[in-house]
Order: structure tokens, then sequence, then C-alpha cells
């Protein structure tokens, strides 16, 4: 199935400088009940942004309107526990196209790459200052190149190159599916169901 | 041929096609689903106009949202009824087997694969859920994915994954006296961190794993997921086929015997080589408390919470707890005990919580939540006469289900109460908006729940 492309994005970003965001954070799990994909952004880091009455905590970033963009920044070990897809439903549905961290929950990455999102792996270094320059200049704009595989900040900032799987960066690129690639090789799959009946 | 480790053994073998510079195209033996992460991905087959290419190769259950109380009445909560039902319809439709409330093999996916026999040796397992690494126990490559990848493996049987890096645990030595499994893993995950094995496939080995019965080694590989590793797994030995030779229906089979043959060969072979190595000893190990946010904060249950990390992570962690650093948890007042879930809510765990409290009385104060993990687990309480010892000591069991671990039920602690848990993860609001968890064993947790205090296991046990 056709989904969004990704090639080049130019946008603000929202700092979220915390350590270990696990997916209960992202979107609790008294959420997850809904039966379709749509509508999670709604309740996108629900119990940092709002308390139990719905009154907005206006410290935290998303409540900040100095703060907006399609670029989350996080710290290390973005996406960590649950598996719940709906996580990366929720940051997408919300308006974010790209997370950047110094390194993603293994599962968390997968599911974003399996929707488009997509998570920029940067050295430590490079996220503690980019987390404190945009937490300092709130508006600071970031280019993320899919093609070229690099992350700057604009309008002059050294880019730094971030590490993709090709086939997913051609995923990606084109708005390509696992699913379509695999349902082509069904043949493959079948001949290797065959071999395996008569090997065990 | 070269030496290889457990996991390639099983990973190579399972390999359909290798994509150049990319993922492999892994075929998958067994697929569990259950309702909270499953109907989007029926949603989209219907949506591509395909089906389902090997039903019998998934099996469902109900168990994230359900209540554990009156299970035969229809369940409150509109929205969970109707992903219920969603998942049951969707099953009927697609001619998969499913294990509703009230099936007399009903319970956490987690629980019930291995408990019918559906595991095995040499297996690759996946279900929408984390802590499919529980699976690994038995030697097999089980591991949590996305709903996109559910999606996959009802369409083709099949999905997309990069070869994780391989690490070797090896815990090695005798725990001793009130120590458990759960202590083993949350030291590990404590000396690790919650990130520390992102990226890596883990091996747990060692005379500590080895001596482990089959119960608590999916304790151990239950929680591989929370130090970020892709899953965790343990060599079969004669434990394992001593486990499964116990299950009527496997044991029964013709080609049983043949199996037992070939599952001999699923050992990481002398020499060969691991991405990275660790070992612990088994003598350091105390009963394990954690005192913050992520698994990794844990502790000895009579050690100080760590000072010195100013790191404003860390202290959002100990804000959200109530806690300060350099502070000490022994005698510090709980609100809340829960005993259940895929990481310990077997009949091993229920028989050590009741020895525990047998003859002692729940702490005034104290509400407890007691979940079998399945309705065998259930029946066996009640056949074993554990539900009449936790009955007179104050507790009642209730019926399987996550139950508080995720909280998407009712089973819900509330804002700034303190909860004592035998789940797997401690983070904000896991067990309801503003709830405070502390990881422990059931043994830690029995404790707590006849003091109304963080007490030390070691204290009370029965000679």
């Amino acid at each position: 199935m056709q989904k969004n492309k990704f090639d080049i994005l130019e946008s603000g970003c929202v700092p979220l400088p915390v350590e270990n965001v696990d997916t209960d954070q992202i979107i609790p799990a008294r959420f997850l009940t809904a039966t379709s994909r749509q509508g999670f952004g709604e309740n996108l880091f629900r119990d940092w942004r709002f308390d139990k009455e719905g009154n907005r905590y206006e410290s935290f970033v998303l409540n900040n309107p100095s703060f907006s963009g399609q670029v989350l920044v996080a710290g290390k070990n973005f996406g960590c526990g649950s598996s719940r897809e709906h996580a990366v439903w929720a940051i997408s549905d919300y308006g974010f196209r790209a997370v950047v961290s110094s390194f993603f929950a293994d599962i968390f990455k997968n599911n974003a790459l399996n929707n488009g999102l997509l998570p920029v792996v940067v050295p430590e270094s490079y996220l503690s200052d980019l987390l404190e320059l945009v937490r300092k200049v709130p508006g600071t704009q970031v280019r993320i190149d899919l093609e070229n595989q690099n992350l700057r900040v604009l309008p002059d900032g050294e880019p730094v190159s971030f590490d993709i799987n090709p086939y997913k960066k051609e995923c990606l690129m084109k708005g390509l599916d696992d699913i379509d690639y695999l349902l082509s090789i069904k043949d493959m799959i079948a001949a290797y169901e065959f071999r395996n009946t008569l090997r065990r | 041929m070269t030496a290889q480790t457990l996991f390639e053994k099983i990973w190579n073998s399972h390999v359909v096609r290798t994509l150049e510079g990319g993922p492999e195209v892994l075929y998958i033996d067994q697929h569990y689903i259950h309702e909270v992460t499953s109907p989007q991905a029926f949603e989209g087959l219907r949506t591509r106009g395909i089906s389902v290419l090997r039903p019998h190769k998934t099996l469902a259950t109900a168990d994230h949202n359900i209540p554990t109380t009156d299970q035969h009445l229809p369940i409150r909560d509109l929205l969970s009824r109707n992903q219920v039902n969603t998942l049951e319809e969707n099953c009927k439709q697609y001619g998969i087997e499913y294990y509703g409330i009230n099936n007399p093999k009903n319970g956490i996916v987690h629980v019930i694969g291995p408990e019918l026999g559906y595991t095995l040796p040499g297996m690759t397992i996946v279900c929408g859920d984390s802590h499919t690494s529980t699976h690994g126990a038995f030697g097999t490559i089980a591991f949590g994915i996305g709903t996109s990848e559910v999606e996959m493996v009802l369409a083709t049987q099949c999905i997309l994954q990069s070869k994780p890096k391989t690490l070797r645990i090896k815990v090695n030595g005798r725990i001793g006296k009130g120590v458990t499994a759960k202590d083993i893993i949350l030291y590990i995950i404590s000396r690790i961190s919650a990130g520390g094995a992102t990226g890596y496939f883990v091996e747990y080995a060692g005379s500590a794993i080895t001596a482990l019965g089959m119960e608590e080694r999916m304790t151990i590989c239950n929680m591989s997921i929370e130090m970020g590793a892709r899953g965790g797994l343990i060599a079969p030995d004669h434990t394992t086929y001593a486990y499964l030779n116990k299950i009527s229906s496997l044991s029964n089979r013709p080609d049983f015997k043949s199996m037992l043959l070939r599952w001999r060969n699923l050992k990481t072979d002398e020499g060969a080589v691991f991405d990275k190595e660790l070992e612990f000893y088994a003598s350091d190990i105390r009963p394990m408390i954690t005192y913050g946010t992520n698994p990794g904060m844990g502790m000895g249950i009579d050690e100080s919470i760590p000072d010195g990390d100013n790191s404003s992570s860390f202290m959002k962690s100990l804000d959200y707890m109530g806690f300060k650093p350099g502070m000490k948890l022994l005698g510090h007042p709980v609100d809340y005990v829960f005993v259940g879930s895929c990481t310990n809510g077997r009949i091993e765990d229920l028989r050590a919580f009741a020895a525990m409290v047998k003859g002692r009385k729940k702490a005034p104060g104290v509400t407890a939540l007691i979940v079998p993990g399945s309705k065998k687990v259930e029946q066996q309480a009640n056949n074993e006469g554990l539900t009449s010892i936790l009955r007179d000591a104050g507790f009642e069991l209730r019926q399987p289900g996550c139950s508080s671990c995720l909280a998407m039920n009712e089973d819900k602690v509330p804002a700034g109460k303190y909860a004592v848990a035998t789940s797997n993860r401690n983070f904000e609001g896991r067990q309801g908006p503003g709830a405070r968890t502390l990881l422990a064993s059931p043994l830690t947790a029995a404790a707590a729940a006849v003091t109304g205090r963080i007490t030390d296991p070691r204290e009370l046990l029965n000679d």
C-alpha cells in the first residue's frame, strides 16, 4: 500500500530532554482500546500534557507555543518498553515526521519505519548540543535529508550523518511497505515451507 | 563448519531470503495474538483484500483489557468489550484458534503458550507484545513486534528483520535463600541499564541459570526487553524436556521422540563467538527492589537509593516516586501489592506467595491484587489449596488476565499510592495515572503484603 514518501524535511524542533521515554508515556495503555489507527495524537504524552481534570501542564513542551515543528528531539533510549505501535501512530497523528535521539528501542524503531516516521540516530554529544540549542533558541530549524542521510541545523550548521538500512530507506523514499514486498515473494516462502516440512 | 551460537542456529534455519544490505525475511513458526494489538492488522488484511496464510500457526487469547472479577458477565467497559468481540470475530472469519474469556485454556498469552505446549524449542515465535521474549526460556527466538508486523505474519507467515547482535550473560554460582529468578533478572537489568542491551539478543547461561526450573527461566527471559534486548533465550536441557514431557497433548504425539532428538542440537557450540559477553555472580545478588521509573533503577532491598546522579531524568524519576537520593526503602509504607503478570503469574509464584503469607494476615491498609496468569493456574491453585491459604490470610484470588501490570482494566493503583508489584514495568502511570510501582519478587511482595511495609523477605522466611 502506498504510504507518505519521505525525502527532505525542513522544520522546527520540539525538545524533550528526557531519557528512556517509554511507550506508556507516549500513549498510556488506557487509550489502547481503539480498533482503528486514527486519532491517537489527541492523547500523545497524555499524562505529561494534562492533569486528571484535563488542564494543561503549561511547563510541558508540547503546551509551550514557542516550540513547534515536525521534528521531535528526545533523550536516549526513546520508545522503550511496550511494543504498542499506537505510540508511533500517536506521534505521527500529532504531526511529527521524524524523531531525533542517540538511540531508539528496537521495536519502536521498526514500528516507526513501518509507518513513515523517520528515526534519526545521532551521536550522544551532538544530541545534547542540539537539545541545548533548540531549548535556548526556540524556532531553530533543521533540515533532514534522507537520501544523503544527514541532518543539519539551518541555515549553516555542520551536517551530521545518520545510518539507515538501505532497504528501509528505499521503502521510505518510495512510500512502499514490507507487506507489499513479502507478498511479492510468496513462492519463495512456499518453497521454504516445503523444504522445511520435508526436513522436519 | 564454524562454531555457531544457539541464536545463530535457530535464526539461520529460518531465513527465507536475505536482502542486499538490508533485513532478512524470517519465517515464523508460532504466532500469538491478543485483543489490543491485532484489530488494526486484520483491518489491514481486509483493506488489501488478502487472507491469513497459515491460520493454524496463530493462536489467540483475550488477556490485556479483560476484568479479573465476574468474568461470566459481559465486559462493562464498552470499548474493551468491542475489542474482545472484534478479536473473536476476526478469529472466526479467518479460522484461527481462539481461547476467549471463560475458555478453560484462556490466560495471559505468554503463560498459556508454554503451558499448552505451543511453544517448542528451536522455534521462531512472535507476538504483538514486548514480553514475547518469555518463550526464549525454551530455547526459541521469541520477540515482540508491532501491529504492522502482526499483519505481515498473518499475511505471509514471515517478517523482515535485521539480525541482532549476540550477547551472552552468564550467572554463575548459587543464589541465596529468599533470592529468586526475579531478583536475578532485576539485578542484571540494574547493572546493564534499561537500554544497555539494545540491538542485542541475549543467551543466558551459567550454573545459576541452568539450576532454574522452567517457570523461573520464563521470568528471566520475560524481562530481557527491560534492558532493551530484542529477546533472550536459554538452551533447552533435561529441565526443558521434563517440563514438555508433562504436557500430554505433546508427549502423546507420535513424533515427540524425534523432536526430542532434534532438540539435542540446540546449544551454542564450543568456541562460538558472541558480539559481547558479561558475567555475574549469584552470590552478589540479594532480593531486589526498584526505586525509580524504569526497570534499570533497581537495588538490593537493604541498599540506599544511589546518591550522585544529578541528571534531570534521574531526579524527575525520583520526584515522581516521592523518593530522595540516599534514601533507604526498608520500612517504607506500601498501599498496594500486585502478584501476577506474564513475569510472575504462574503456579510457582502463587506457591511462593502463599507459603510466606500462610499463618500470617494481610496488613490492614494494604490492598492486594492476586491474579493468576491463566485458567489452568487458577484451577491448580484451587486444587493445591493455595486459594484457601490465601483466603485465610485475608487475600482473594482473582480471575486470570494481565490486570494491574498495565492497568487497562479496572485493576488500577490510585495516584500517589505505592505498589509492590511482581510485574515487569515501573514506568510512570503504568499501574494507573500517578501510581508508584516498585518491582520485586513474589516473596518480597508477600513480605510487603503482611507487614504493610517494604520488608526484606529473608526476615520472614519459613524454615
